[in-house]
């Protein structure tokens, strides 16, 4: 078996004395889609936004085809996240940017495409995640919500990366368009042959796109298999977070 | 025993002080980074050109108006301050000397602070909190090259070219006043104000401009850049920007005046 494209060891973030990450281990294969559940404010995009070097971990190390990214320079940065694309919980579009800017960023500000062909590109991809072109001229603040998802979603794979990041690609639609998208998101990582890394708590989302789930707990990845060992496993806080249950271990501070 | 009290007194001290040296050096290095990102490639003109004529056309009226009045202002006060001494006929210079080494650069500075400094960590406060910056870092996008490069390089360049407008239009103001109101003899009053033009006063203002505009738009994108919290974050950070900005001009304001006239 070849080496994982990602590979966690014992993560640990805290802010101040808030512990979120005590002791992450994962690993993600190549072309793998994995989806990690847990329940809000778990740490889920904080895991993310380590991964992406956005936030620097206390202590543990990151490999990304095998290089560290834990400490790395800004210029290293840069390169691993040329191979990366990120679709963000709220969206983050720049608003100072039109749609079509937005997609094609990437494009232009990287790979020095011209903003001609950078544009029809953009357009071909707003067509891919089922966005007509007329949409491409206007600013994203006029877009409804899952018009806006549908653009972060342009603007993860506009690129072509080899690892995207969807940090809760369902989170605020309606149950339609909750799946319109994760077929898109099926459909653009297996078009890409890219590695994913889904974050969610919307189960109906995880079963559909997931190779193989983690839950995140405390702080730590508690249990991770593919759905089916998930319908069957045992475990108690698996069990309580698939049924949507106040009743079980997991204790909710109100 | 005295202990007690003075180990409370000292602890009570200590947090602030600890927040204050922090934060001290947390700008310091946002500084260094933001200048060492005006001088490394890649280098955004668009952006630059953008802010150029946000911060520059668009302060224009502003900096009109200020300057204007306070050119008036200080021609009336001179004349009536003045005429205790029957110095009357140093109107002319005093106008000049105040508007292009001192309101000019210092008010248009404080009006711009507010204008676009403000802006600057309005919108790059509202980027952070909706992580629209952390989806530049994810795109290989260096944000201190993208945002605060462009704001630093084009707030330090467009000060002193609003300041030398304002020494204009200040001037003007003062020869309005003085003619119009007080009645001095144009050719006399154009005269008397050529004869003391000097290249030193000018150029002070213009330095003064310029670091003015380091200050606003570095003060501007700290606070933007460090917000947190949704929009009452934001909220702060454009309240600070202004107040820190406005104090730290004034007292650069006397340093520079103090390094280019102290005897
Ligand atoms: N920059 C930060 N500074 C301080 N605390 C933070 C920061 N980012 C996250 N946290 C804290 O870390 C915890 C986990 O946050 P995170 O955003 O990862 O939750 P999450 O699992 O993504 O939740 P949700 O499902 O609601 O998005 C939260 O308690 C949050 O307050
Ligand atoms: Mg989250």
């Amino acid at each position: 078996m070849s080496n994982p494209k990602i590979k966690i060891t014992n993560l640990h973030k805290a802010f101040g004395r808030k512990v979120v990450l005590d002791g992450i281990d994962l690993e993600i294969a190549e072309g793998e889609s994995l989806v990690v559940i847990g329940g809000s404010g778990t740490g889920k995009s904080v895991l993310i936004k380590c991964i992406q070097g956005i936030l620097t971990p206390d202590k543990g190390s990151i490999l990304v085809d095998d290089q560290e990214v834990v400490g790395v320079s800004e210029k290293e940065k840069e390169l691993l996240h040329s191979k990366m694309g990120m679709l963000f919980q709220g969206g983050a579009l720049f608003d100072s940017l039109s749609v079509w800017e937005n997609v094609a960023f990437g494009l232009i500000e990287n790979q020095n495409m011209e903003r001609k062909a950078a544009k029809m590109e953009a357009i071909r991809v707003l067509r891919q995640v089922g966005l007509a072109p007329d949409v491409a001229d206007l600013s994203p603040s006029e877009l409804s919500g899952g018009m806006q998802k549908r653009v972060g979603l342009a603007r993860a794979i506009a690129t072509r990366p080899e690892i995207i990041f969807f940090d809760e690609p369902t989170t605020g639609l309606d149950p339609i368009m909750s799946d319109v998208i994760n077929d898109l998101i099926i459909e653009s990582v297996k078009g890409l042959g890219a590695t994913a890394l889904t974050i969610t708590h919307d189960m109906a989302s995880a079963r559909k796109i997931a190779d193989r789930i983690a839950m995140l707990y405390q702080g730590k990845i508690i249990w991770q298999g593919t759905v089916k060992e998930m319908d069957k496993t045992n475990n108690e806080y698996v069990r309580q977070f698939i049924n949507g249950s106040s009743q079980g271990p997991i204790k909710v501070e109100v | 025993m005295l202990v007690r009290p003075i180990q409370k007194f000292l602890r009570k001290l200590g947090q602030p002080l600890v927040t204050f040296f922090s934060r001290l050096g947390e700008l310091s290095l946002f500084v260094a980074r933001s200048v060492y990102n005006c001088f490394t490639p890649p280098f955004y003109l668009n952006n630059i050109w953008r802010q150029l004529v946000d911060i520059g056309f668009y302060s224009l009226p502003v900096v009109a108006l200020t300057t204007i009045f306070a050119g008036m202002v200080i021609a009336l006060q001179s004349y009536s301050g003045f005429s205790r001494f029957g110095a009357e006929s140093a109107v002319a210079s005093v106008v000049l000397i105040s508007v292009t080494r001192e309101l000019a650069p210092a008010l248009s500075a404080l009006m711009v602070a507010g204008r676009i400094g403000a802006a600057m960590a309005a919108e790059i406060g509202t980027m952070r909190v909706t992580e629209q910056i952390d989806a530049l870092t994810t795109l290989s996008t260096n944000p201190f090259k993208y945002l605060i490069a462009p704001r630093v390089i084009a707030s330090v360049i467009v000060l002193p070219v609003l300041v030398m407008i304002g020494d204009v239009i200040g001037i003007f103001g003062g020869y309005v006043v003085g003619v119009y109101q007080l009645g001095f003899n144009p050719a006399n009053y154009i005269k008397s104000t050529i004869d003391n033009l000097q290249a030193l006063d000018i150029t002070t203002g213009l330095v003064k401009a310029a670091v003015f505009g380091f200050i606003i738009a570095v003060m501007g994108c700290y606070n933007g850049y460090k917000s947190k919290g949704g929009a009452q974050g934001v909220g702060d950070a454009t309240t600070n920007s202004v107040v820190s900005s406005s104090i730290l001009i004034l007292i650069f304001n006397y340093i520079i005046t103090g390094m280019f006239f102290s005897k």
